[in-house]
């Protein structure tokens, strides 16, 4: 396709461009395809700011007889100002922008366009295969088995190729069970916790519906999880009523009669709509520039995006308490599977795994339990918070995933192989990027598409040397112990590195930090 | 001695604050402290002790008789809240009984500080209270000058018993003008000097209200202020900040106080802040330790809390005030004085904010000491009132010297490379300020000081931090920010508020994060330190025999670095602190390891999870794992800890 017939205006000249921490530039502002360009030559020097158009949430317009001014909003929580001379010019650039920016077909998008010289196409995409993953768990191996029922996405679209299950239970019984699983999301081993042999599961939820539906295969299955330990526990990430009430609609939870081996636990945690509102209604009390504190405090509050931070880490509390603790195996899901979930069972890895906390290990756990798990990314980040669009299928889920994150490691900042700066590039990439990694939906998708071919992998790229010295943790202490948040209210703080950023005080406080760093490396070199 | 009745008893259970555990040990009460020592069941972990000293008692409260015992809940000033149940109801009644009266001291003799004994000469003795001089402090300022200078009039305490001796005012002010203003003023609080900002030679005054009324004038008060304004050439009028709310003003004057009526004075600008009084403030903060101290508190509820408690708000008020006044003295070049009632709460707060964003000589450990000498203690903060020190009027008790050490808080928060001290230090002078362990902040004013012969019977608190100044260094201080920064220019925006959970928590342990940044950066950079003197210690041995310092080896002498313990001691939120100093050291190891920030000590542990966390050692549960299943292997289980559970459902 044409990106041109979209482009009626392409340069424009003497365009102010106000952005925070920068005084006002002048300059030439160009649109393409992709990006907006905005040099400024200022004598000898020539200052270039290249802005991705995927980047852009919301674009607001104010023309007037012989210039305008566009502010842009960006999914990186910047907003931007440009005033441009000329109505006309205005107005088109604004046009091009709408429409460029909210590209629908995934082969349109940057990252198939995108061509560093430093990186090649040739290069691995993606950290570890399935395969992979589970040859490194041989202990495990005698009980769990690598199936590739699912080998090409019929029995499930949004899981992987192939995942783990008890040894067994054979593919037959996996695609009947499959049915009755929405999505045909049945459940797989996302952890394996060395320390007692107990596991954590995922799936979606069973498909009982109305006349409580029971399926043999599906019980049988998760009998062959606890087999010899005999007792697990379920976690339902919808309250009690919301499971009974998914019966109505064909979906439903495991019964006490039909799983007497399993216990439901019910821990209710917002997904969708409800957390995308949150995530709105809190960029919008940190925009607020008023200077009451009643009123920030009530803004906060009314977010409520605390509170489900605060739920999110007390679930995955919870979750690895029964698995560490209890001493059980859990199963854990909602009703697709594929947001709460995940949520819950990557945090639960992050307390109990050291492994999931240095650089590598988490950049695997992300691409473990949320691209190939199948978290539509695509779906969920196609909007931020300043987005007037109609609400479809967004929810911040990830970002809520990365606050989470950001607070295990505020309370264990020597924990953590990675830094604050990695999660905050995440957020940011999640919503545009220069690379393919967070395209699609699943990974049915992404091979579909070509994104493995044609697109540039993010994590490998955060791997490299130059990068990651500058994403790891200089104070990083590598320990075996799980680590147990507190989730008092008072020991959860909001995320100022990303939803205080650009207020003027962030200056002060990110040089901080990197003063600190570069005092720990210094220390750390010298001893 | 006569007060305690029973000095110890056997089988007090200790309850968590904010979970189901507890611990059980043993109560002692003693002259000075009370202090509970767990059974040591488990001979591998150090006993937990606590020590709390009886100034810090804030209230006492013996609740009704249960099943388990009587349980006695006591609350510290420095918001330690202890939660004993004794067996017998006639032992918690002896102890209640006790406390009572220990905790309500009537004379200063029965203080702390006159029977505190660390070992120290009496040369070290005398020379901790050298280390802080105000006349060089004003000096410093520049001050005497040519439009100010020292005058006597206050030599003997005749003219405000509540101000110290040497006192600054304009040339041109005479003494008759002097009597006159301080006759016009509350408890003669008249307008001195308290800081001079040379760049612009504009001065900050402060004073207390004026005693007008609905119409009364003082010809010396004007000349007084008159005289303030022609000390600066920069300006041609004077700012008057009450920092009171208007309202507060207004009533005043029906009692025959007041403002300063703009009509009569030439020159001047008149503002109120609007900060709000004492008992305001008293009340407010009573309101979110409410709040906070609740157990099953949800985000929400604690959220609503804080802001309908209105702390953060009145915090933001004193920061806004004193980001007025450096507006005035640093852009504009001009005066300003400062009052409020009687000047010795809210104008110490503004005048010593002000002080720490115009200049960076305050933002250093011995500056910061300065500060608070000079506005709080000399200029007669009424810290004994305020802070209880003696059996007082409640109505009279208010966290204002607190919420001064907040808004500091707030502004290192804001600026982490400005200031050379932690919040340690804060802490620190937080808890010294209540334990009446040092001379310092006894009494209300100097001239009571002076009476008591602090100087000579007690030991000063600046010395004892100075000792150890190097737990209280902000290892992100970079001195050269004052030349990039002189004056700081803090956001007022309310979301750079934030609630200070390690002043308000600084005991409950399970709220702080389990490793500490601060901590380790501090040690490293200490070990560091202790590196390059090596370096330098084993290049100078090689010279003394004669060979040629090579390029240090940097493997070699790190290796017998790592064995020497280069952890600086009691740095801990909660830091040991007025017991007496044999038991010091021993305790503060023992309470870092329960604070456990340091994950390599544990690894070796059976409990193979973060200690402060580990299984027996939890102080949180995610859930109530009701009816989980009979048979367990460890008895410290989730079920174990219903409570909190509801907490996260």
């Amino acid at each position: 396709m044409e990106f041109s017939e979209h482009i009626k205006t392409a340069n424009v000249e003497d365009v102010v461009l106000r952005r925070p921490f920068h005084p006002p530039m002048q300059g030439t502002l160009c649109v393409t395809g992709h990006h907006l360009l905005f040099s400024n030559r200022d004598g000898d020097s020539s200052r270039l700011v290249l802005l991705l158009l995927r980047n852009i949430d919301a674009i607001e317009k104010r023309p007037s007889v012989s210039s305008g001014t566009i502010t842009l909003k960006c999914k990186d929580l910047c907003v931007l100002q440009l005033d441009i001379p000329g109505m006309e010019e205005c107005l088109n650039i604004a046009r091009s922008i709408e429409y460029l920016s909210s590209l629908d077909i995934v082969s349109d998008m940057y990252p198939f366009f995108y061509r560093p010289l430093k990186l090649s196409l040739q290069d691995q995409w993606g950290l570890s295969s399935p395969e992979q993953n589970y040859a490194q768990m041989e202990e495990l191996q005698d009980r769990w088995r690598l199936s590739h029922v699912n080998k090409d996405y019929s029995v499930c679209p949004s899981y992987p190729p192939a995942v783990i299950v008890p040894h067994s239970i054979d593919d037959e019984t996996l695609v009947k069970v499959a049915k009755f699983r929405q999505g045909g999301r049945f459940p797989v081993l996302c952890y394996y916790h060395r320390k007692n042999g107990m596991v954590i599961m995922r799936s979606s939820q069973p498909l009982t519906g109305a006349n409580r539906k029971r399926c043999r295969e599906d019980e049988l299955l998760l009998q062959a999880v606890i087999d010899g330990s005999g007792l697990g526990y379920i976690i339902d990430t919808r309250s009690n009523q919301q499971a009974q009430q998914a019966r109505m609609t064909g979906g439903g939870f495991e019964s006490k009669s039909s799983y007497s081996c399993w216990k439901r636990l019910h821990r209710q945690l917002e997904r969708g709509k409800v957390l995308q509102e949150s995530l709105i209604k809190l960029v919008e009390a940190c925009g607020d520039h008023s200077h009451s504190v009643d009123r920030w405090l009530s803004k906060l509050e009314n977010s409520k995006w605390l509170s489900h931070v605060h739920t999110a880490l007390a679930t995955a509390g919870l979750l690895a308490e029964c698995v560490e603790r209890d001493g059980h195996s859990v199963l854990v899901h909602g009703s697709e599977g594929t947001d709460a979930t995940l949520l819950v069972s990557s945090l639960a890895q992050l307390i109990l795994d050291p492994n999931t906390r240095t650089l590598d290990g988490f950049l695997g756990l992300l691409e473990r339990e949320w691209l190939l798990a199948g978290h539509p990314f695509q779906h969920r980040c196609a909007h931020s918070a300043y987005s007037h669009a109609r609400l479809r299928l967004e929810a911040p889920v990830f970002v809520l995933l990365l606050d989470c994150v950001w607070q295990l490691a505020r309370q264990f900042p020597l924990a953590m192989g990675f830094s604050e700066p990695l999660l905050l590039r995440l957020a940011r990439e999640v919503y545009a990027s220069d690379y393919g990694t967070f395209l699609c939906n699943s990974d049915q998708e992404r091979c579909a598409a070509g994104v493995k071919e044609r697109t540039h992998c993010l994590f490998q790229f955060l791997l490299k040397p130059s990068e990651r010295e500058h994403y790891s943790n200089p104070l990083y202490e590598p320990t075996e112990l799980a680590i147990w948040p507190s989730i008092q209210p008072q020991s959860l703080q909001l995320w100022r590195g990303l939803f205080l950023r650009w207020t003027q005080h962030a200056v002060h406080l990110e040089k901080a930090q990197e003063e600190l760093r570069n005092l720990v490396i210094e220390c750390r070199g010298a001893s | 001695m006569e007060h305690i009745r029973t000095p110890k008893v056997e089988q007090v259970r200790l309850l968590e604050r904010f979970s189901n555990k507890s611990t059980s040990g043993t109560l002692h009460l003693t002259a000075t402290h009370l202090i509970f020592v767990e059974s040591n069941n488990t001979a591998t972990t150090a006993a937990q002790e606590i020590w709390i000293l009886h100034h810090h008692i804030a209230s006492v409260e013996k609740l009704s008789l249960t099943t388990s015992g009587c349980p006695l809940v006591i609350q510290c000033r420095n918001f330690r809240v202890v939660h004993f149940v004794v067996q017998r109801e006639r032992d918690c009644h002896d102890i209640y009984s006790s406390l009572l009266r220990l905790l309500r001291p009537v004379s200063y003799d029965e203080l702390y500080a006159f029977s505190y004994n660390p070992k120290q000469n009496e040369q070290q003795r005398e020379e901790g209270w050298q280390l802080i001089d105000l006349g060089a402090e004003f000096e410093r300022m520049g001050v005497p000058c040519d439009r100010w200078q020292l005058t006597d009039v206050n030599r003997d305490y005749k003219i405000c018993e509540t101000y110290p001796r040497d006192l600054y005012v304009p040339i041109t002010a005479s003494k008759p003008i002097i009597v006159g203003s301080s006759k016009f003023r509350s408890k003669g609080r008249f307008p001195v000097l308290t800081y001079f900002y040379q760049e612009k030679k504009a001065a900050v005054c402060r004073c207390s209200q004026p005693l007008s009324g609905f119409s009364a004038r003082c010809l010396e008060d004007e000349s007084m202020l008159q005289a303030i304004s022609k000390a600066n050439h920069n300006s041609r009028f004077v700012y008057v900040m009450d920092t009171r709310p208007k309202l507060n003003a207004m009533a005043n004057r029906a009692a025959g106080k007041g403002y300063e009526n703009e009509d009569n004075y030439s020159n001047i600008r008149f503002q109120f802040v609007g900060i709000e009084n004492i008992h305001v403030m008293r009340t407010s903060l009573q309101k979110l330790l409410e709040v906070v101290g609740s157990r099953f508190l949800s985000v929400n509820d604690y959220l609503l809390g804080l802001e309908s408690c209105g702390w953060l708000r009145h915090v933001k008020a004193v920061v806004d005030a004193a980001i007025f006044l450096t507006k005035a003295v640093t852009v504009e070049g001009a005066s300003v004085l400062v009052h409020c009632s009687d000047g010795w709460d809210r104008t110490a707060q503004v005048c010593s904010l002000g002080a720490l964003l115009m200049d960076p000589y305050y933002r250093t450990i011995k500056g910061f000491m300065v500060l608070i000498e000079k506005d709080w203690i000399s200029f007669g903060h009424k810290f004994a009132d305020r802070c209880d020190q003696l059996d007082g009027d409640p109505k009279e008790v208010s966290p204002v010297f607190t919420q001064f050490l907040e808004c500091v808080w707030q502004l290192t928060e804001q600026f982490p490379q400005a200031f050379e001290f932690s919040e340690w230090l804060l802490l620190q002078i937080h808890e010294h300020v209540h334990s009446c362990q040092y001379g310092n902040f006894l009494a209300n004013n100097q001239r009571r000081r002076e009476e008591l012969q602090l100087g000579d019977r007690t030991h000063s608190l600046w010395a004892f931090l100075l000792r150890e100044q190097q737990n209280y260094l902000n290892p992100a201080y970079c001195p050269t920010y004052a030349d990039t920064h002189p004056v700081l220019e803090p956001s007022t925006l309310p979301c750079h508020f934030k609630f200070w959970r390690n002043m308000y928590h600084q005991f409950d342990r399970s709220m702080h994060p389990r490793q500490s940044v601060l901590k380790n950066v501090l040690t490293l950079k200490e070990s560091n330190c202790q590196l390059e003197d090596t370096i330098k210690d084993l290049e100078t041995r090689l010279q003394k025999h004669g060979i040629s310092p090579p390029t240090p080896d940097p493997q070699a002498s790190p290796r017998d670095q790592r064995i020497l313990p280069t952890r600086p001691h009691s740095l801990i939120l909660g830091a040991p602190l007025s017991r007496k100093e044999a038991q010091r050291q021993q305790e503060e190891e023992e309470e870092e390891e329960e604070v456990g920030e340091e994950v390599t000590e544990c690894c070796s542990d059976t409990e193979r999870t973060v200690e402060g966390s580990s299984g027996t050692e939890r102080k949180e549960s995610y859930s109530d794992l009701q009816g989980t299943y009979g048979a367990k292997a460890e008895p410290a289980v989730v079920s174990l800890e219903f409570g909190v559970a509801r907490m996260t459902c």
